[in-house]
């Protein structure tokens, strides 16, 4: 068995739980940017100058800020499902102990379940996608290759929170995470106002999170007006950033599981 | 010993653990092809890390160590592939139904689906829980749990399944169901690793024993050779009032081969308990109460390390 059937399985074991309540998913993944569109888009983006729109790029506030959502989105689903649901199924609900019991090893796990949330991510991008479209906020067909681009994102974090999960001996390290990592990049990441309002040396360290290279693409994307030059720097960023990630999951799943 | 190829063969296998706490230290032993070989002995002793060794999910400190004939350190993926385990905590999928759960551990094995659909419908029949196939696992009791697991131990058509105290935390009647399957699995013709603590269990299911205390193997057998070896043919069992056993100093000496002194009963190993308790009422010690009985893994395990199994 190669790894990758083996991470098939892993994935279809998710899909198998997945299908019962994927209605469920897929209706709070159209819910959610219709309701932030229109309360942050028309109910903040009314309050601004249409005079001097030149800081979004001379588009509406909304059609700035969708893009920017569906890129943290990306990140903020991938954080739920690699925290919790991945500690579970190594301490609590012992899945992976049952599974490694079997032929299936550690990276076929850390692949299948990064191959997941790909998946759940792609889905909730598309319908994101579909809303900025019923929005009119995406310009070119090319706006498509946003879903892509946000499954990069969600795995790259995947990988690298799998890798914090499982050297947790508890949940509790969990909330430093959402307070300190996911909530700061959630807010400076370029997602609500440009960068440039920001002081030089915050700037600075916006540039260096992976959030800000993420929003970067997506909004180039669905706005048809990515910076072709800066593109493939962002794009690295977060390839570097799954490829350690993977690599630093695989090693501490492994480390954990022979404990 | 018999020339039959061993199906796991260890010698001087070694656990030591990275705090430097030796969990295994050097045992040596050989598990026969359709045989049920158990290890007996207390919490701490080491069976549960000598049976993660043997099913690849614990690696090998040192000493040589051959599963079916392979090595775990480079053969790990085969050998799991041709292991049942069934694990001392339960690790069922309690997001998948009953069925499901057989079915999606047959897909790790990469079964084809046709023949996990059917092997599921044979297992669920052998545990008898054919009616709850479509139940989530959740509400199912304790011994139906663990005979899910045993089923799921089996969707491979294992050569060698292992078990790591079976039936610890059931209740008496769920323990003597998953025994009834267990001895129907042996009759069949599978190779079991059982471990365990409890002494009824190892002679129940056991054809050969080790007994493990503090990290090594102590005494090796067949139930019933060790109970020769180690104990005598019958035990009586004498409880005094605590005046009587105060002004005891040696009135039971020469009575029997041995006298073990517990906190609440003496034990005379004998080969005829009834004439030794005539002996004993002849010495005029007054008794509260009396009990012959045959010796036991329980009194095999006091001897050779001085404690009980089950503290």
């Amino acid at each position: 068995m190669t790894t990758l059937a083996a991470s098939g399985h892993v994935w279809q074991r998710n899909w198998l739980v997945y299908k019962r309540l994927w209605y469920r998913s897929l209706a709070f993944g159209f819910l959610q940017p219709v309701l932030f569109l229109t309360a942050m888009g028309i109910g903040i983006g009314a309050l601004l100058s249409t005079d001097d729109l030149t800081a979004f790029g001379g588009v509406p506030y909304i059609d700035w800020l969708g893009p920017g959502l569906l890129s943290a989105m990306a990140m903020q689903t991938a954080t739920f499902e690699s925290t919790y649901p991945i500690m579970n199924k190594i301490m609590w609900g012992r899945n992976y102990e049952a599974m490694l019991s079997t032929p299936l090893g550690v990276r076929s796990i850390v692949i299948g379940e990064l191959a997941w949330m790909a998946f759940r991510i792609g889905s909730l991008a598309a319908i994101f996608l579909m809303v900025l479209t019923a929005f009119g906020i995406t310009r070119s067909p090319l706006a498509i290759l946003a879903v892509p681009v946000a499954m990069l994102i969600g795995t790259s974090f995947a990988a690298c929170l799998v890798a914090f999960t499982a050297t947790q001996k508890n949940d509790v390290g969990f909330s430093a995470i959402f307070r300190f990592v996911v909530n700061p990049l959630f807010l400076f990441s370029g997602t609500f106002f440009p960068l440039t309002q920001l002081p030089d040396a915050l700037q600075a360290i916006a540039w260096a999170t992976p959030l800000f290279h993420g929003v970067q693409l997506v909004r180039g994307l669905v706005l048809s007006d990515l910076n072709l030059a800066a593109a493939p720097l962002h794009l690295a960023y977060l390839l570097v950033m799954l490829g350690v990630g993977v690599v630093l999951a695989d090693r501490n799943l492994r480390r954990r599981m022979a404990g | 010993m018999s020339s039959q190829p061993s199906l796991v063969h260890a010698r001087g296998l070694t656990k030591r653990y990275a705090n430097g706490f030796t969990a295994v230290d050097g045992v040596d032993f050989d598990v026969r092809p359709g045989k049920a070989f158990g290890f007996l002995g207390p919490n701490g002793a080491g069976k549960t890390s000598t049976m993660r060794m043997i099913a690849c999910s614990s690696p090998v400190t040192e000493g040589t160590l051959s599963v079916i004939g392979m090595d775990p350190r480079t053969q790990a993926r085969e050998i799991k592939a041709k292991l049942g385990v069934v694990p001392q905590i339960d690790n069922l999928d309690t997001e998948l139904s009953v069925r499901e759960n057989l079915e999606m551990y047959a897909r790790y094995f990469d079964i084809p689906r046709e023949v996990a659909s059917k092997r599921t419908d044979e297992l669920l029949e052998f545990v008898q829980l054919d009616e709850r196939a479509k139940d989530r696992v959740e509400p199912l009791s304790g011994g139906m749990k663990r005979r899910l697991t045993i089923a799921r131990a089996l969707i491979n058509d294992p050569d060698l399944v292992i078990l790591d105290e079976p039936t610890t935390g059931l209740d008496p009647q769920a323990r003597h169901l998953l025994w009834e399957r267990l001895y129907q699995l042996k009759r069949r013709g599978a190779t079991l690793i059982i471990t365990t603590h409890y002494m009824d269990e190892a002679e129940q299911l056991c054809d050969h024993l080790v007994v493990m205390d503090k990290a090594k193997i102590v005494a090796e057998g067949s139930p019933r050779q060790l109970i020769d070896d180690h104990a005598t043919r019958e035990v009586l069992e004498l409880r005094f009032t605590d005046a009587t056993r105060a002004a005891l100093n040696g009135k039971l000496d020469g009575l029997a081969d041995r006298i073990e002194e517990l906190p609440d009963r003496h034990l005379l190993y004998t080969d005829n308990g009834e004439h030794t308790l005539e002996q004993v009422n002849q010495r005029q010690i007054p008794i509260e109460s009396a009990l012959v009985r045959r010796a036991s893994m329980e009194d095999v395990f006091l001897r050779l390390t001085g404690r009980s199994l089950v503290e």
